[in-house]
């Protein structure tokens, strides 16, 4: 009606202009067949027809090609708005129609009796015409040209990951008409809870609540106690889903084994959708603690948490503790997929290797340069609070759930799942799940037998594989050249003196840390290198790996053949952001990463932080940066803003590498070898070493000297120092600039030590400096 | 030959591709001997995006200083801000002889987690020695970061 309503209106203009039009042609086409009254003066009119016949067959061909005209656009017109009525349907059908359910759940719970036939059902919906959600529920058992169409959009959407809000409820349609037909082959108390769980499809998360009524019927009592309390925890649901358990234990137990299995085949084939699988696993929580009372107390995991970090690296512990710094009696919970707390990962290619102690791969302890041992764990397991006393934890305290990976987000409803289907919800949430070292192709094309002798470094784990196997073996190849592939190198490098082991490294540079450090220096490294016993192969590219005989041979490009027993691959990393479809995150496509603002914050309720956030620095731009101490500032911003802060980042985060214990360089900013250098170098002494640094610093880890030395005055003058042995290097202490637009966006400092806060300031000023040479000065290099 | 009391300094130009890298190597001493012309942006000590040292501008502390390392957010955190705090406000001639109760409750909960504070006998002694000698307010910084660094 509405249709024909809105087609009238717009052809009604042409209506009237074609039929005043119509009329008048034929007034004169009367006048000239004399059918007219002859009221009409018999003057000839200046549009009359002169010419007599010929004139008429003008006349009516006007008449008959605007008729046809009009005709013409009056169907494009109402084919148009066919189409736009299609797609305002499916774009109304998208959105979430808790009005349109409402109305319906109305009817029905007046009518329980009545509902028992999925008819009725469908047959109460028409009695709604102006929401348009049921009209996709009439339009599919009733019309048939409506279901191929509207199915298309569904199962594309189940196709894809159905994190996509517009995607979840259109699928939630689909199973809604299905598992109609099913529960009508039961009697009626259960097809009422099916019902009744219709209205409530608006939520995702409530269509989990349509398995949830069957399931409490397994076990009468106890389940439907822990549904309550466990929905109570989603405020979404929890009004909806309350009333729904009690309907369920009313009915028989016995028919509770048919709606299980009917909604459970029902969402298999749209089972690709995320948003579905909350409906089969729902059901599992409650299997678990039907026989709950057995199982360990350990599995009980809090349903809500106020502060959740996904991810337990270096910014997911910088974080916790910044927020119990900030925020007393705090309640903060960590999930990680890995098997053990927080730890830090220089460690892992540095001082771990270093280590004279046998049992380091046990222990992961190390002897930092000022002689004092520590673990790589941020804190003992005794720092930590288990999950389940985190609840009631009078003063808070910090719990890490390990080997956990969190499947899904759910940024509507504030809440998370996890690999068993568990659901813990937050308040606020921190996503630090850094990322995965990534692999070459050439190495996953080549099989099994290499990848199975091929190491991705970046995880504990791998630093005790590598260990493992470094110890067996003839000879090891590290393919690049960045950070980390020159660490490892260097560090077995200085092993293979011990063992007989041969320690190569390839990468496609010209020299080692090409990408980083301006040319002179970067060949200067790979002597350093070298020096170090290890064998390096630059400009290399691989063309492939094939496994003959137990040994790994790599073909490059240029044709040289290299032989050896097992790889390290250190090419680079992949940030991790599976978590970014069902929270509907925005990824970046220059750095990859989370894109956050600049104060770490992705969405209400949501930031990120470490190797994985792409944020917008004040500064220098939007950049992600994967160093350590990025991780600690960032970590520490995050919890700062979670707890209320609303600061930027603004404190430049510092990395460093040492290359043996004679050569280290701590650097800022943007490092990149493609932008113009400026470096200015004086002669180096045995103080300037980073074993020197950090002796002077008190401290043992470098970024640690760096960062908590805060509370001193900037420009720190160094004590002068008794007379040195000269170093014969040529480069042997210095500051390098990275200048963008004439500006320093990075700074080097080249065996230079606990320098880092004028190197910040230069930085932070942004200025554009003339003479550099003055800008050196103020790092006093020189001890008079 | 070069004399020392002349600006001396080999400049290098290095140029790869379009990139510019400059290469300056100075003679020990002389050359950076005069003070540096460069000139840095005063800093603001109100700037609310600086990090800050133990104690705000306010007079507040700062509970996330990096030097406080994990002691206001392990477990016995709310003990040790508890106690800190009592002594970082207290105005006796003493500084924190009020706060005894607060030490003593922050020394039971390290106590029961030895592994994250390893030997407390020192601390409490070291707290004891310093709360025994006169400590001036202008010292009271000083007598906080060598709390600090006795715990």
């Amino acid at each position: 009606m509405l249709k024909c309503r809105t087609v009238w209106k717009k052809l009604a203009p042409l209506a009237r202009a074609s039929s005043t039009l119509c009329r008048q042609n034929v007034r004169r086409a009367g006048l000239n067949n004399g059918k007219m009254p002859s009221c009409v003066p018999a003057g000839h009119m200046s549009t009359g027809p002169a010419g007599g016949g010929r004139e008429n067959q003008m006349y009516f061909l006007l008449v008959g090609v605007t008729c046809v005209g009009g005709g013409v656009y009056a169907y494009r017109t109402i084919k148009g708005d066919h189409q736009r009525y299609q797609d305002r349907i499916d774009e109304i059908s998208s959105r979430p129609h808790k009005q349109a359910t409402e109305e319906p759940a109305i009817p029905i719970q007046s009518e329980p009796p009545a509902v028992a036939e999925p008819e009725p059902q469908a047959a109460l919906s028409p009695e709604e015409p102006s929401p348009p959600a049921p009209d996709v529920e009439i339009l599919a058992p009733i019309e048939t040209t409506e279901p191929p169409p509207a199915d298309e959009p569904m199962v594309e959407a189940s196709a894809e990951e159905a994190a996509e809000p517009s995607a979840a409820p259109v699928v939630e349609e689909e199973p809604s008409p299905p598992s109609e037909p099913s529960p009508a082959e039961l009697t009626e108390p259960p097809p009422a809870p099916v019902a009744e769980s219709e209205p409530t499809a608006a939520a995702a998360e409530s269509l989990a609540a349509e398995p949830t009524e069957p399931q409490p019927e397994e076990s009468a009592e106890e389940p439907v106690v822990e549904a309550p309390p466990e929905e109570a925890a989603e405020p979404s649901a929890a009004p909806v889903v309350e009333e729904e358990p009690s309907p369920p234990s009313e009915s028989s137990p016995a028919e509770f084994t048919e709606p299980p299995p009917a909604p459970v085949a029902e969402s298999e084939p749209t089972a690709a959708a995320e948003s579905l699988a909350a409906e089969p696993t729902e059901p599992q929580p409650e299997v678990v603690a039907e026989s709950g009372d057995s199982l360990p107390a350990s599995l009980q995991f809090p349903s809500h948490t106020p502060y959740l970090l996904i991810g337990g690296g270096t910014a997911s512990f910088a974080a916790a503790r910044s927020i119990r710094a900030r925020d007393p009696g705090a309640k903060v919970l960590i999930v990680t997929d890995e098997p053990v707390p927080p730890y830090m990962r220089p460690p892992l290619s540095k001082e771990l290797w270093f280590s004279d102690d046998p049992s380091v791969t046990e222990t992961l302890r190390f002897k930092q340069w000022n002689g004092k041992e520590r673990s790589i764990y941020f804190q003992p397991p005794s720092f930590y609070i288990s999950a389940e006393e985190l609840d009631g934890a009078e003063n808070g305290g910090v719990a890490v759930l390990t080997s956990k990976t969190v499947v899904h987000m759910d940024v509507r409803g504030n809440k998370i799942k996890l690999d068993d289907n568990t659901e813990i919800s937050y308040d606020k949430c921190l996503i630090a799940t850094g990322g995965v070292p990534r692999s070459l192709q050439v190495i996953e094309r080549a099989g099994e037998e290499v990848m199975k002798r091929t190491t991705l470094f970046r995880k504990v784990e791998d630093f005790k594989s590598l260990d493992k196997v470094s110890r067996n073996i003839k000879s090891i190849t590290i393919i690049g050249g960045g950070f980390l592939g020159s660490e490892l190198a260097c560090a077995l490098g200085r092993r293979s003196t011990e063992c007989d082991l041969e320690v190569i490294q390839m990468f496609p540079e010209k020299g080692n840390m090409g990408k980083v450090l301006p040319e002179y220096l970067s060949n200067w490294t790979t002597e350093k290198v070298k020096k170090e016993g290890v064998k390096v192969i630059s400009e290399a590219l691989v063309k492939s790996v094939v496994c003959k005989d137990e040994k790994l041979e790599i073909q490059l490009k240029d044709g040289r053949l290299v032989k050896t027993d097992h790889i390290v691959a250190a090419v680079g990393l992949e940030p991790n952001v599976d978590l970014a479809k069902s929270a509907g995150l925005e990824v970046d496509s220059d750095f990859g990463g989370f894109r956050v603002n600049a104060e770490l914050q992705a969405r209400s309720n949501i930031w990120v932080a470490g190797d994985a956030a792409c944020f917008y620095d004040i500064r220098l731009g939007r950049r992600r940066v994967e160093h350590h101490d990025h991780a600690v500032v960032s970590g520490r911003l995050a919890g700062e803003n979670m707890t209320g802060a609303n600061k930027p980042y603004w404190h430049q985060s510092m990395f460093w590498s040492d290359l043996g214990p004679d050569v280290g360089y701590e650097a800022i900013g943007i490092v990149d070898s493609s932008l113009p250098t400026v470096g200015v170098f004086a002669k180096a002494t045995s103080k300037d070493t980073p074993k020197a640094a950090t002796e002077k610093s008190g401290t043992g880890i470098r970024s640690e000297s760096e960062t908590e030395d805060t509370a001193v005055s900037p420009v720190a003058s160094p004590t002068p120092a008794p007379p040195a042995v000269l170093q014969k290097d040529e480069y042997g202490k210095g500051v390098i600039f990275y200048l963008r637009d004439k500006v320093v966006v990075g700074i080097i400092l080249w065996n230079v030590f606990n320098r880092m806060p004028v190197a910040r300031k230069i930085i932070k000023d942004g200025e554009q400096h003339v003479d550099l040479n003055e800008v050196a000065k103020l790092f006093n290099i020189h001890d008079d | 030959m070069t004399n020392k009391t002349q600006r001396c300094y080999i400049l290098k130009l290095v140029k790869t591709e379009d990139k510019q890298q400059i290469l300056t190597f100075i003679n020990g001493g002389t050359d950076h001997a005069t003070p540096s012309s460069a000139e840095l942006i005063e800093e603001d000590p109100n700037d609310p995006y600086e990090e800050r040292g133990l104690i705000f501008p306010s007079g507040e502390i700062n509970w996330n200083c990096p030097c406080l390392g994990g002691m206001a957010s392990g477990p016995c955190g709310t003990e040790f801000k508890d106690a800190f705090s009592c002594f970082h406000y207290s105005k006796e001639e003493v500084k924190g002889s009020e706060c005894l109760e607060q030490f003593r409750a922050m020394q039971e909960c390290m106590q029961r987690y030895p592994e994250l504070y390893p030997q407390e006998d020192e601390k409490v002694q070291e707290y004891e020695r310093s709360s025994e000698t006169k400590q001036t307010s202008q010292d009271s910084a000083s007598a906080e970061t060598s709390f600090l660094q006795s715990l």
